[in-house]
């Protein structure tokens, strides 16, 4: 059975999170949240990845045997992280040299390889894609929300660099939030990220309890 | 996995020793440092001191609120006593928010998302000296010559309350600013000169002893703090074995280094008078949750301490290495703890029991 458009929005971005609630792809969600900018710029680039490789890797469902699944499905990752890789190398060069090495390492990313084996090998084409935005979205939503804790806390800025690495536009988004500020450099070395991650998930789970109570005294 | 493990039966005896009792004892023991420090760096000192402890009171006051603990731990006296400690190992004319943000660590991260007093890994003070340390190298390591609060050079409240709150306007503060012993040190062999040409003049044990010299708040007399030292260990709130090892582990290596080339290496009485040694040695590395609880433990993290100490001032990037060892040996306190048994009674080491002998033989 096909889960509903509703659900699978509601699992990517908030009850399966895949930082949140699975505390996956740890690894790019320390390393590139340093700021805002950065983090958004990731998140973007791995939903795009996420939605191409569902598609793909859904519409292709019937011909991979269960038996090579594995090794097929990361042909498939690979071959559309490097479409997306010479993308952001083309189109958004700043970015591209931000993020240099992690824009390849999205392959290893343990999202994608567990959304295919979990959502995209069994469902349908469409599902699958919805799916793959939805996840990447969520991971977006992590990735820019602990960016701009520890950007605003570490440099007194949000989405520095934005017009630079997101394309003009984005510059809009550039805001300097505490002037003069003289930066709390932990925050945007790598204990600053651990230290943002604990203190998010720890939120996190204080409004599902929160909800929790307030669901279990409704139904009371 | 439940461990098949015999029960171990009394009798025990209470020490008497409870956690208000032993923190208050701690702080007793600090009082003559503590009051020494803030009469030798003045008003500044003395903000310096009152934010930072407030700010650990505050933030220990929140902690209990969120987590729904009740306040009456407030009592235990550990939220003062971590922010005392820190206070002392910070320089006395740092601006508040060095002491506020400083105590707001130590409190949130070094101790209450651990779970509160005593399930911390890590001592709460020396955590958030880290985090200052790394995050603000500038105003943390910018010390002031000692200007005894009733001398004609020391600053009034009026120009106090510039340097530390920068209420009517800023108090230049490198004009008055002044290299602590190691820092120097470090500073003039990084440029080539000999310990001998650098410390020429400078530089008197005696002095360094009594405290009179450039240094953390609380960190400079090595006298007081040894008296304070005393007592604790005469009533036996803390052991021989961390300040024992901790200050052979600086010594030693020091003194075999200093006798191989004296011009490089400083000798073992400056590595044990300087800076936070002494302090670090009796009041830090004793902290009694996040150090071993056996007494082998205690001198293997004692003497890694000291070593490490040793090690981080002289080749290290940092001047003063003491709140990263004690750190760093916190984290292996663990290890220690489940390599370091105690054999229990009647059994071996392996925990087999002893062979019975029979009677009358």
């Amino acid at each position: 059975m096909t889960p509903r458009a509703r659900d699978i929005l509601k699992d990517g971005l908030w009850t399966g999170n895949v930082t949140f609630a699975q505390k996956l792809a740890l690894c790019p969600l320390l390393a590139v949240t340093a700021t805002a900018t950065n983090g958004l710029g990731m998140g973007l680039a791995t939903t795009a990845v996420l939605a191409a490789t569902n598609l793909a890797i859904s519409a292709l469902r019937r011909v991979i045997t269960p038996q090579v699944r594995i090794p097929a499905f990361i042909l498939v990752i690979a071959g559309i992280v490097t479409l997306v890789d010479t993308a952001i190398n083309a189109w958004g060069h700043e970015l591209y040299k931000v993020l240099g090495l992690f824009i390849p390492l999205i392959v290893t990313n343990c999202v994608i390889l567990g959304r295919a084996e979990a959502f995209a090998s069994r469902n349908r084409p469409l599902p699958s894609a919805l799916d793959g935005l939805a996840m990447g979205l969520g991971f977006t939503l992590a990735l820019t929300l602990i960016g701009a804790i520890r950007e605003i806390l570490g440099s007194g800025t949000l989405f520095a660099g934005a017009a630079l690495m997101l394309g003009a536009p984005m510059g809009v988004l550039e805001t300097v939030v505490i002037p003069e500020y003289k930066g709390f450099l932990l925050m945007i070395l790598p204990p600053g990220g651990f230290l943002a991650l604990g203190f998010v998930l720890a939120g996190k789970r204080l409004l599902d309890a929160r909800a929790a109570r307030k669901a279990a005294a409704a139904t009371a | 996995m439940i461990e098949k493990r015999p029960l171990i039966a009394g009798p025990f005896a209470h020490a008497g020793l409870s956690t208000p009792m032993v923190m208050a004892w701690v702080m007793i023991a600090l009082t003559p440092a503590t009051v020494f420090g803030l009469g030798l760096f003045g008003w500044p000192a003395i903000f310096l001191f009152v934010v930072t402890v407030g700010t650990a009171v505050a933030a220990e006051v929140a902690c209990l609120r969120l987590a729904g603990k009740p306040l009456a731990t407030l009592g235990d006296g550990s939220a003062v006593l971590s922010g005392w400690i820190l206070a002392l190992s910070l320089p006395p004319w740092a601006p508040w928010w060095i002491g506020a943000a400083g105590a707001a660590i130590a409190m949130v991260v070094g101790k209450h998302v651990f779970g509160g007093l005593g399930q911390n890994l890590f001592n709460p003070a020396m955590v958030a000296r880290v985090a200052l340390l790394i995050s603000f190298p500038l105003e943390m390591t910018r010390y002031v010559a000692p200007r005894p609060i009733h001398s004609a050079v020391a600053p009034d409240v009026r120009e106090a309350l510039a340097v530390t709150f920068g209420i009517g306007g800023r108090a230049d503060l490198d004009a008055v600013s002044s290299a602590s012993l190691l820092g120097h040190a470090k500073t003039e062999l990084a440029r080539g000169v000999p310990l001998s040409d650098a410390l020429a003049g400078g530089f008197d044990p005696w002095q360094l002893f009594l405290g009179n010299a450039v240094g953390s708040l609380g960190e400079t007399s090595a006298l007081l703090l040894l008296l304070g030292g005393a007592l604790l260990l005469a009533l036996r709130v803390i052991s021989w074995h961390v300040p024992a090892a901790l200050l052979l582990g600086v010594a030693v290596p020091a003194a075999a280094c200093h006798a191989l080339d004296p011009e490089r290496f400083l000798p073992p009485l400056t590595h044990a008078l300087a800076a936070s040694t002494v302090f670090g040695a009796l009041f830090i590395a004793t902290d009694l949750v996040t150090s071993p609880v056996t007494r082998a433990g205690q001198l293997i993290y004692g003497a890694g301490c000291g070593v490490l100490i040793f090690v981080i001032r002289t080749w290290g990037g940092y001047p003063e290495g003491m709140a990263f060892a004690v750190l760093l040996m916190n984290a292996a306190t663990p290890l220690i703890d489940r390599w370091v048994r105690p054999r229990v009674y009647g059994r071996d080491r392996k925990g087999r029991p002893l062979p019975v002998r029979e009677a009358g033989r």
